[in-house]
């Protein structure tokens, strides 16, 4: 089983619209997992059924029990994200700012303080479309942790594609550089960098590059609306060539991604036999033969 | 005046209307001031004309073990409730990335082993642009934890331009990042597409905006394509459309060369000068 990570760094580059193809292209020879699950949306071309749902249980929040408590103030003292403030005479915890350090709890006299697990979004493996799997999550609003969401969806896509013995896992991993997206990169087989021909697409793509090879992990680019600016395909081109990272697909500005999405449709169901959906049939056939 | 400009999705245009409607501002000849919050992916400089005047360093508190009167009790690494001490038999590991500088491991250790010292995150920059001044919050690569950052450009910007006009480009997404840059602004400007991954992750942010108890209204960006949900959704919730933008390949034109656009796309003005005169009637 291998695993192929999808990731771009900067969003609206086409991440999902094209790992949604590529689990479509493969079908019921992989297991699809969706780990941006800040705003998870590759459910909606996929047709995703939202079954299985498990909680996901991450971080605490202090509550404080105001017939123990005697509003020394100590707990506020202590606290360094101002989360506990007086309101009516009483100390109470803003749960939005509260970490779960359990600083409060640990220094308060009258063991006042309880340290409450929050419930921090919800976990499904759906069927979707070409009769295959996705596990996908769903984050709290304002909940904190999503890295670890982000492991544990990654987790369960893997033990999945495993006990199905599946050749593949297709990974559309989070935007950014931050702890989402190292915990969508963490253990990947190949990942796939897909970038756009603008200033802020080759910008991002230099950052994501280097936390990809600081992990050692291999990776191949897609360039996305290469036609908006050939100047700057060609210094993509480049900066990829000193990086040794191969482009695995040059795909043109097309507002077929945004007819097929409106459609609910991948965009290789969404025109089978246009030109745009055999580019990326090639870029895809290309991703698999770096990995094998 | 405050003005968070945010998305669920990324790559809807924040960056684009951030610094366009900050340099549009400036050239009417208001005192404006623009940060880039998203310190994981920063680029609204790439669009602007910029002269660096400053950096700083941006730090988080940490632990620093200091072995002397340490007695291996292990009580730290049992107060840090985000495993970032490891009590072994003969030494006591420290994970700074881990850190949630709640300081519990240093203030309850018996022997005051565990001072608390900085230890570097990323940067802030300020620079000079044609009208106005530009703060970049950046965060080093292989941080984990951007809301310290995002916290810390906020307070730069706020403390050394207090009688500005703020916007703040927000990261993309719903969680910590983005509530950190939304809570305490005076009116958070959600950016979206009217697709349907517009529409589901402006959903998402709408119900992170409204658990935060935070003002907020909507603009639609590439108008013209994809369907009318969103705009449907926005009647049905009663929340307010800032401004359409019109889908135009000239505008990603533009923007892929890093330039400007209301200087140059009539229609892209009009959404401006929209923007500015819901701006106007924002109560701060």
């Amino acid at each position: 089983m291998r695993e192929i990570v999808v990731v771009s760094g900067k969003g609206g580059t086409g991440k999902t619209s094209l790992s949604a193809a590529f689990s479509y292209l493969e079908g019921d020879n992989a297991i699809v997992c969706d780990c941006d699950v800040d705003a998870a949306n590759m459910h909606l071309l996929l047709d995703a059924s939202f079954s299985n749902q498990r909680d996901f249980f991450s971080g605490e929040v202090a509550l404080i029990d105001k017939e123990l408590c005697t509003n020394c103030g100590k707990c506020a003292d202590v606290c360094r994200f101002d989360a506990i403030s007086i309101a009516d005479g009483q100390h109470v915890v803003d749960p939005i700012s509260c970490e779960g350090c359990h600083y409060c709890s640990k220094v308060c006299k009258k063991d006042a303080i309880e340290m409450k697990t929050q419930k921090a979004g919800d976990i499904y493996t759906s069927d979707i479309k070409n009769e295959t799997k996705m596990v996908h999550a769903k984050l709290g609003f304002g909940a904190e942790n999503s890295g670890k969401l982000v492991a544990k969806v990654k987790q369960d896509a893997k033990l999945l594609a495993l006990q199905k013995n599946k050749a593949y896992v297709i990974t559309d991993g989070s935007p950014g550089i931050g702890c989402p997206v190292i915990s969508s990169l963490s253990g990947a087989n190949l990942v796939v960098l897909v970038t756009e021909a603008t200033i802020s697409g080759l910008h991002d793509l230099e950052r994501v590059i280097k936390l990809v090879k600081t992990f050692n992990l291999k990776a191949v680019c897609i360039i996305n609306k290469y036609d908006l600016n050939e100047e700057m395909t060609n210094s993509i081109e480049k900066f990829l060539k000193t990086e040794e990272i191969d482009v695995v697909g040059k795909l043109p500005y097309d507002e077929t991604f945004t007819k097929a999405l409106a459609m609910a449709q991948t965009i290789v169901e969404y025109d089978s036999n246009s030109k745009l959906a055999i580019n990326i049939k090639n870029s895809w056939e290309k991703i698999k033969e770096s990995v094998s | 005046m405050k003005i968070t400009i945010a998305s669920g999705k990324g790559g809807t245009g924040k960056t684009t209307i951030s610094t366009n409607l900050t340099s549009y501002i400036a050239s009417m000849g208001n005192s404006v001031v623009l940060a880039d919050l998203d310190v994981e992916e920063p680029n609204s400089a790439l669009f602007l004309q910029t002269k660096l005047l400053n950096t700083q360093t941006s730090n988080k508190m940490v632990p620093n073990w200091e072995e002397v009167d340490c007695t291996l009790c292990g009580q730290c690494a049992k107060n840090c409730n985000f495993n970032a001490i490891v009590a072994m038999p003969s030494e006591i590991l420290v994970f700074p990335e881990l850190c949630h500088s709640c300081y519990a491991c240093s203030e309850l250790c018996p022997t005051n082993s565990l001072p608390m010292t900085a230890a570097r995150i990323g940067e802030i920059k300020k620079f000079k642009v044609d009208g106005f001044d530009f703060i970049e919050g950046r965060l080093d690569l292989g941080q984990e934890m951007a809301v310290p950052l995002i916290a810390q450009t906020i307070e730069y910007t706020t403390k050394n331009y207090p009688n500005h006009i703020k916007i703040f480009d927000a990261p993309p997404g719903t969680s910590c990042p983005v509530i950190e840059a939304s809570r305490g602004s005076d009116f958070v400007m959600l950016i979206t597409e009217a697709t349907p991954f517009g529409l589901n992750d402006l959903i998402l942010a709408v119900e992170t905006m409204r658990v935060l108890d935070q003002k907020f209204g909507v603009i639609i960006n590439r108008y013209g394509i994809g369907d009318a949900s969103v705009e449907e959704y926005c009647q049905k919730e009663g929340i307010p459309i800032i401004t359409k933008v019109q889908n135009d390949k000239e505008v990603a034109k533009l923007y892929s060369k890093g330039e400007l656009l209301y200087k140059k796309i009539p229609h892209f003005k009009n959404s401006l000068d929209e923007i500015i005169s819901f701006i106007g009637g924002i109560d701060a």
